[in-house]
């Protein structure tokens, strides 16, 4: 406990001049939602993907309800759940967030009080969080991680089913669930959620197809916290005959994929991370680095000069990461 | 002879429906087991090209530093030993093919093309049917998604949704954002393929190659059956690559064939023949 509460103490104190430069980057207020529609993609088995515009929801229909994993911007909530109504009529039971960032839970509030979970007689309305609106599952870092954020999401819209254990298990639409803490990886707070029956990892943004991983340093991220997750996703998944398909993977970011995609992903990082660890060996400085150029082969792909997350801010985390070990 | 009035009506028609039905008819049919011919390129595509041997691919300085970091050691993960040629990559490696349609059985529309290659038996669809490329956010696959047409006799298609694989098997990158166009002609017993690939990430020009197959009607191309082994017991999550300006093949090729290292690196002026000159 005195752990959680030190770590969370270090946060608030790390977390809130970090929040002035992520969360204006990617605040609702500067995006205009209009233009932007909510696409559905059957994966395979329960489940979908929804794109529209912040990160990849992740969506399981069966006979129980409805599960979705993250819920993007909160201006895209009535878009979301009118792509929900397209696929299933049940109610929203489950939210599961992969991580804390507004991308990704900023429509939890109106899509948990969309939804209700399973609750009954004199339950109902006793107790907040039961009944009236669906659960939200998180790792309890993400409820830290809100708390500190300068503009937090509704509280309707906060975690109301923590866990603090490596591994949390949940059984839904006839189908277990295996939700795994990656810890230090984009955040502190990241799971990874295997839908077992239907063979389909949510990544949140341990993985994505988009660019070069973002790692929330102020909140406890590491690039070797990301490629643990990407050789957990790889342990976890198994391609089909011809070695197309079978296990999928719905990534933070971009494209839906498989265990190849997450494999060449987790090579490249790998290689970067090895070139930049010997140039720190052989006593480089963060300037002789960035001039070595230690992603130039990738950056077409995944790089950027401008925004949020340019390829020498990634450089430079790993470079800081790296030269304190 | 004399031919009555109805009667020439009744030929008139029928002559009419043939020529209407000679389009469809007119496309020569490509079904058949094909044996891959290897009069082009042979060393590079049956014994395999050697490291860093890059020359007549128009790479950008981008996919050249990649391709020297690429150690041959990384076919010993698991998570590579299986991987199949993409299909823009397939017909350079054993290519001994089979190819057959799918037909509407009410309305005898020629709905696909299927072709099954023998080497990791990778099996390809190229929808004739007239049917839309996936979003953007569909899953890349080996083989791609095709669609395809008929220019003449010429089947023409076109490929996207691949995943990440190679222009050569030396460790030359070809990106998931590339797209390839094939040609498809039969002449006789002979059919040839070109295949142009299109990498706004690793190519600086269209890549361009012909390949060629003979009919075989005693080909029986067998099974094909991948398992993965543990080769290299390695900690979890070791990926083999040469750090820059340690690849310990730089220059081999070169000096084997008494060939200047600028051309063995590669890039589009090492296709034309004013580089040779």
């Amino acid at each position: 406990m005195s752990i959680q509460l030190d770590r969370f103490i270090k946060r608030v104190s790390t977390s809130l001049s970090f929040c002035l430069l992520l969360f204006p980057t990617i605040s609702v207020a500067q995006q205009n939602f209009d233009d932007v529609e909510i696409q559905a993609l059957h994966v395979q088995g329960n489940i979908y993907m929804l794109v529209g515009a912040g990160g990849n929801i992740t969506l399981q229909a069966g006979e129980q309800g409805v599960l979705i994993v993250d819920t993007m911007f909160a201006p895209l909530s009535d878009k979301i759940f009118a792509a929900i109504r397209s696929i299933s009529e049940k109610p929203i039971t489950y939210i599961i967030n992969t991580h804390a960032h507004s991308d990704h839970i900023g429509g939890n509030a109106n899509l948990a009080l969309m939804g209700s979970n399973i609750a009954g007689g004199n339950t109902i309305d006793l107790f907040a969080g039961t009944g009236n609106q669906a659960k939200v599952v998180a790792h309890e870092n993400v409820m830290a991680n809100i708390l500190v954020q300068d503009n937090p999401i509704a509280i309707e819209g906060w975690p109301t089913d923590t866990y603090y254990t490596p591994k949390k298990d949940l059984f839904f639409n006839g189908e277990a669930i295996m939700i795994t803490h990656q810890p230090n990886a984009h955040t502190d707070g990241d799971s990874l959620i295997f839908f077992r029956r239907s063979d389909v990892i949510s990544a949140g943004d341990i993985f994505n197809t988009t660019g070069y991983p973002y790692i929330d340093v102020a909140n406890g991220g590491t690039l070797q916290g990301v490629l643990d997750g990407l050789n957990n996703i790889l342990d976890m998944a198994v391609p089909a005959d011809r070695q197309e398909g079978g296990t999928m993977i719905i990534p933070g970011h971009g494209r839906l994929s498989d265990e190849a995609d997450v494999l060449d992903y987790r090579d490249m990082l790998t290689i970067i991370r090895d070139r930049i660890a010997y140039r720190i060996d052989q006593g480089d400085s963060l300037v002789q680095v960035l001039a070595s150029e230690p992603t130039y082969d990738y950056d077409v792909r995944y790089g950027a000069d401008s925004g949020f997350w340019t390829t020498r801010q990634f450089v430079e985390t790993v470079y800081n990461e790296l030269s304190a070990q | 002879m004399t031919i009555n009035n109805s009667s020439k009506t009744g030929l008139i028609l029928l002559l009419a429906t043939m020529v209407l039905v000679i389009p469809a008819q007119a496309q020569i049919d490509l079904s058949g087991e094909w044996a891959a011919v290897f009069h082009e390129d042979f060393d590079e595509r049956r014994p395999g090209p050697e490291m860093v041997e890059y020359q007549g691919i128009p790479i950008n300085e981008a996919a050249r530093r990649r391709a020297l970091s690429w150690s041959p050691s990384l076919l010993t993960l698991p998570e590579h030993q299986c991987k199949p040629h993409p299909s823009d990559y397939g017909s350079r490696g054993p290519s001994n093919m089979r190819i057959w349609k799918e037909i509407d059985s009410e309305s005898q529309q020629l709905i696909a093309y299927h072709t099954r290659i023998r080497w990791q038996a990778p099996e390809r669809t190229i929808w004739m049917d007239g049917r839309e490329h996936p979003p953007e956010h569909a899953a890349h696959t080996w083989q791609g998604f095709s669609t395809g047409h008929w220019e003449g006799n010429v089947l023409v298609v076109r490929t996207t949704h691949l995943k990440q694989g190679w222009a050569r098997r030396n460790g030359v990158a070809r990106s998931d954002l590339a797209e390839f166009t094939e040609h498809f002609f039969r002449h006789g017993d002979y059919m040839t393929q070109v295949v142009i690939v299109n990498d706004p990430v690793y190519l600086t020009e269209p890549f361009i190659r012909t390949n060629n197959w003979k009919i075989d009607l005693f080909q029986q191309i067998p099974p094909y059956l991948c398992e993965t082994v543990t080769e290299i017991d390695r900690p979890q999550g070791e990926v083999p690559h040469y750090l820059p300006g340690q690849n310990p093949f730089m220059g081999e090729h070169a000096e084997r064939y008494n060939l200047p290292i600028e051309g063995v690196l590669g890039g589009a002026q090492t296709m034309y023949p004013s580089f040779i000159e």
